[in-house]
Parts: C-alpha cells; structure tokens; sequence
C-alpha cells in the first residue's frame, strides 16, 4: 500500500545533486557561489544519510556542515573582496599530474564497481529508523558492545587541540 | 476509486494512533500540510496585526484604526500593497544569490513546522530525530540571511548579515545545551531529587517530538518543573537564546533600524520583502512550539493526571470552544460601541459579522466530536501563543542591547550555565534514593 520513499529515483536525484554540487564548487570563481554549491551538496548528503536509514547522522549533517560550519565559511568570505579574487587565476597548468591522479581514481572506481561484490563483505542495515539515534549512542557508551568510545573520545581531543591552537595563534598575548 | 476511498479511510480507524507521516498515509499527510500551512499564515496575519495594537496600547496609543473596525483588515491591506509594490533589485547585487536567499529562509522557516506535534496524533509526522531536525533546519535559515546581505552588495545590510550570523551562530550552542538537558531529563525517570515516582535507573531517552510530551506525561510533571530549578533555568536559557536566534528585540542588532535602516533586508522590498517577514514570524512560532513541547507539556491539558477522570476532561474540553465564544462577544461589545454615525455602519456590520463567525466557530467546537478531537491543538496554540504574547511585550519594554553585551551574555552568562546545567541534570539524575532524601532534608 505505501510505496517506499528510498527508492532508486531519490538515490540518483540526490547523487545527481551531490556531484553538480561539488563541481560547482570547483568551478565558480565566485566564492560565495561556491560555498552556496557546497552547501547544496552537503543538504544532498544528509538525504543520502536518510536513505541509509541513518536519520541521527543526516542531522548532524544538517546541523554542524550545513548550518554552522557553511555559516561560519560564508562569515569569512563574505568580507573578501570579490573583485580581486574574480581576477586571480582560477586553475594551475598541472593538467598531465591531473589527468594521472583522474585516471588512477577513475581506474579504481571502475575496479570497485566491477569487483565490489568480492571484495566487501556483504552487509545487512543493524539498525532500523527507529532506533538510530539509541543505536549509535549504544555503539559509542554501550556497556557490552560500545567499542568505539575510545576514537570518538580521541576524536574530540583532537578538535579541542584545533581550537586551542586557533586561539594561541591568533593572539599574542593571552 | 473504491481502493482510494478505503486508503483514505484506513487513517480515520480509531485504532491508528500514529501521525499521518508516520503511517505512511500519503493523503493525510498532504491534508496536514496543507492545514498546518494555512494555520500558519492566518497564524501570520493576527500575529501582525496583534503586534501593532498591543505595541499601541503599550506605548498609549491606538494603532491601526482606519481600515476595517479597529484595524483589522490592516494586515491584508498590507499584503496587497506588497505585491503590488514594484520589486526592486540592485544594479549591482549578485542576481542569483539575491533572488535565491527569501526563499532558503522561507523553506527553512516552513519546513521546522513537519514535525511540531499539535498533538498525539496531529502532526505531519513524526521523526526519530525531531529536536535535531527542526534545530537544524531552522540553523538553514541564517544561511538565507547572510547570503540576502551579502548578495545585496550594500553595507548596511552586509553589516545586518554578519551581526545576525556571528548572534545566531553564538546563541544556538547555548540553546542547543538547553536542549540536551531536557533529552537527557526524557531518560531519567529517576526518583532525583524532586522526582515523582518511577524507579531510579535511566531509560532510554528520545529526540522525537512527540516522545518528549510522552515522557513528560509520564513522569507527570513538565519539564520546567523537573529537578527544580534546573528545569527552570534550562527553560529561562533556550527562553531568551531563542529571542536572540529570531533576532527579535532587544536582540534585533541586524535588523536595528535605527543604526542600520532594515538590516539584512534593507535593499529587498515587494513580494520578496515580504517573504522575509513571512519567516520571520513563522521561525518565531517555530521556536516557540519547541519550547512548548520541551518544556511545557506541549499539547498536554493542566493537570493531566492530578486533575484526570472523565468529568476534568469534559470540563477542559469545553475551554476551545468558551475561548471562541469570548473573542466572539469582545467583537459584539466594541461593535456595540462603535459610534453611531451613519459613516461607520458598514464598520460597526463587519465587526458583528466578525463576532458572529467566531461565536460559531466556538459553538462548532462544542459538538462532543470537534470537542474530543480539537482539544490537544487548542493547548498546544494556546501555550505558544502565550510566548507570542511575550515576545511583542519584550519588544515593548526592553531597550536594545549592544552588541558586546549581546556576545557577552550569550558566551560569558548563557554558556557557562548551560554547560553547568547539563552537568548537573547527569548527576541528579542518578542521586540514589537515600541520598535524595538526604538532600531534600539538608535543602
């Protein structure tokens, strides 16, 4: 009676989004432009996070990329001068390097894609819709089977090395 | 034709007690969006209208009085003029950007309203991640803001733009520290310190909206009330971090018209002028039905289980329909008023044919099958509504903050005592029996 909503169509519209996203972002000079096509793909992504039934993760997606790390990227570009960066060359002329490293990823893409099957396990979806945002947080804190709670930990001490650092550098005198 | 009649009924069961979204039934989804959305631009209009006559009545004046019985058709004389305003674009704004930024703070502003549980069952739908949704979506919006300034290429409103972003940016980490006090408070059924009832082990929390007003059922007491006072303080933090996320006064630096005209909006006039106000307001109805479902029982009615049995529910069921038939008779006793001149006939008829509708829609409401149904909605609109009220009485009485005092109240005051709440909800919630009991002894 109720066709599912992950169907092949959105897979593609999404993708289709994601990719136009991100060559727009190479491609426009304008800055703002570009971080506009970013955030494009970024909203894409979180859809594609949907499809996988990782609702939990979409929105954080959402919340950190697009709504405050894109926020805090147009904060600063907004304040640069366009015109001088409309002039500046856009690419380098290392297209032979280019074509290399396009050929060598594009080999690989076609090795997975033909290969796949064979060389990842097949997979099953753990957790439902429903329980996404308890299954993570089983998976981090869990008292039986929370075995990443060690990196994500890590992880965090990490961006507090970040932020420390940003500040020591950006002032002289604390 | 047959199967779609059945589809359609399917949801009209008694026994589904799932929002349509959740049902996955495809026509009642579409019905809800489209009543939630008519909702809210009426919701739009009388807030706009509202606003101008209390501000009036606070500042001793009268407000809009000429078009219609004490203004009323003032709102809707105001839509017209904006789209019949010439719609002016910038010689040298980003076109794309410029004609693109109304729209990403509309659907931001429109889309929170998915997942607002009007009640049990009236909500579009309803998500595992709720809160996170709508405090992401409505994060998309500030997106629109600063590009609208940016693109305009005018420096009142890229200053508007950077100040709303560096505010909004700023207040959404307290807000979002208030906001996992209350998921955490969801889980901890604890006997805590002021607890009622309920073993003290943790639960599994929720994000879903409509798993929050549950909870609260459950542990038979609002969240504002819970480990008094930090319920209360969470409240009073998301309460003003969500003024200043709005850019409402005394919070309204990027729109502070006496510094910068209009703010991010200075360049934008017409039908896209007025997509930013559509939005402006509907964030505001947006924030605070979050702040009514996470802290004041959402759809749920005074008193659910001091006051339960059939004969309080009977009696608070009645409360839509006696609220309609009192705005119906404060029509009827100002057109009772209204001069007796013949140039205000047609004034003093439309006001009485305004009373009389609402007099029938309150007595609609009192038929027991509206009444059952209706009753949820009513609370839910009646609790924001009271923060609607709020916030035009802030912007009465408050004066404007500087800028400095702003960042320094949302880093220096509303952060450090969000990070301080949250630490201290985790601990309560785990308080062990006795040592509760101590501690009420000692407190």
């Amino acid at each position: 009676m109720n066709p599912p909503v992950a169907t092949p169509f959105f897979f593609y519209l999404l993708s289709a989004t994601v990719l136009i996203g991100g060559v727009l972002v190479i491609t426009r000079k304008n800055a703002v432009h570009c971080a506009l096509a970013l955030i494009t793909a970024l909203l894409a992504q979180a859809g594609l996070y949907l499809m996988l039934y990782a609702p939990f993760v979409a929105g954080v997606q959402i919340i950190l990329y697009a709504g405050g790390i894109m926020v805090l990227f147009l904060f600063v570009i907004m304040l640069i001068s366009i015109e001088r960066s409309q002039k500046e060359r856009q690419f380098n002329k290392q297209w032979l390097i280019g074509i290399a490293v396009a050929a060598a990823l594009g080999g690989l893409l076609i090795a997975v894609y033909t290969k796949g099957k064979s060389l990842f396990p097949e997979g099953h979806l753990t957790y439902a819709e429903a329980g996404n945002t308890q299954g993570i947080a089983d998976l981090l804190y869990g008292q039986y089977s929370g075995t990443y709670m060690f990196a994500f930990e890590i992880a965090s001490l990490l961006l507090l090395v970040a932020i420390i650092g940003a500040v020591v550098m950006a002032k002289k005198r604390i | 034709m047959h199967d779609i009649v059945v589809y359609i009924q399917s949801y009209l069961d008694p026994n589904v007690k799932l929002t349509p979204g959740a049902a996955g039934n495809w026509f009642w989804a579409t019905v809800y969006i489209l009543l939630v959305f008519v909702g809210l631009s009426i919701a739009v209009i009388a807030m706009n209208w509202l606003e101008r006559k209390i501000l009036a009545h606070m500042q001793v004046r009268l407000g809009p009085m000429r078009v219609g019985p004490h203004g009323l058709l003032q709102p809707i004389a105001d839509a017209l003029k904006l789209l019949l305003k010439e719609d002016i674009m910038p010689a040298e704004a980003d076109k794309l950007v410029f004609w693109v930024a109304p729209f990403i703070v509309v659907l931001a502003a429109f889309t929170v309203f998915v997942v607002v549980p009007f009640g049990p069952t009236h909500a579009i739908t309803d998500m595992n991640i709720g809160v996170l949704f709508m405090l992401g979506v409505s994060s998309l919006a500030v997106l629109g803001i600063v590009t609208a300034g940016w693109a305009s290429n005018s420096h009142y409103p890229l200053i508007g733009a950077l100040r709303s972003s560096a505010q909004m940016v700023s207040y959404e980490v307290a807000m979002g520290l208030a906001v996992v006090s209350v998921i955490l408070m969801t889980s901890l059924h604890g006997i805590g310190l002021y607890g009622v009832g309920g073993p003290s082990v943790a639960d599994t929390g929720t994000l879903s909206m409509i798993g929050i007003v549950q909870a609260q059922l459950e542990q038979q007491e609002w969240f504002i009330f819970k480990f008094f006072p930090l319920g209360l303080i969470g409240f009073f933090i998301f309460a003003v971090a969500m003024v200043a996320e709005t850019n409402r006064a005394p919070f309204d630096l990027p729109e502070a018209e006496s510094e910068l005209t209009a703010g991010f909006h200075t360049e934008y006039s017409g039908f896209r002028w007025s997509l930013f106000f559509l939005a402006e307001y509907s964030a505001m109805i947006a924030v605070s039905s979050i702040a009514v479902t996470l802290w004041l029982g959402g759809w749920l009615r005074p008193f659910p289980n001091a006051l339960a049995g059939t004969g309080w529910d009977f009696f608070f069921s009645l409360f839509p329909g006696i609220t309609f038939l009192f705005l119906g008779g404060l029509c009827f006793f100002s057109a009772s008023r209204m001069p007796k001149h013949a140039f205000f006939r047609t004034q003093t008829i439309g006001l009485a044919g305004f009373g009389a509708t609402l007099a029938l829609i309150g007595v609609v409401l009192f038929f027991p099958g509206v009444r059952e149904r209706v009753g949820d909605i009513f609370w839910f609109s009646a609790k924001v509504a009271a923060f609607m009220y709020l916030y035009i009485w802030y912007r009465g009485t408050f004066p404007r903050y500087r800028f400095d005092q702003l960042m320094r109240v949302g880093w220096k005051v509303l952060l450090p005592t969000g990070f301080a709440l949250l630490i201290l909800t985790a601990l309560l919630g785990f308080v062990e029996p006795p040592v509760a009991a101590w501690l009420r002894g000692v407190l």
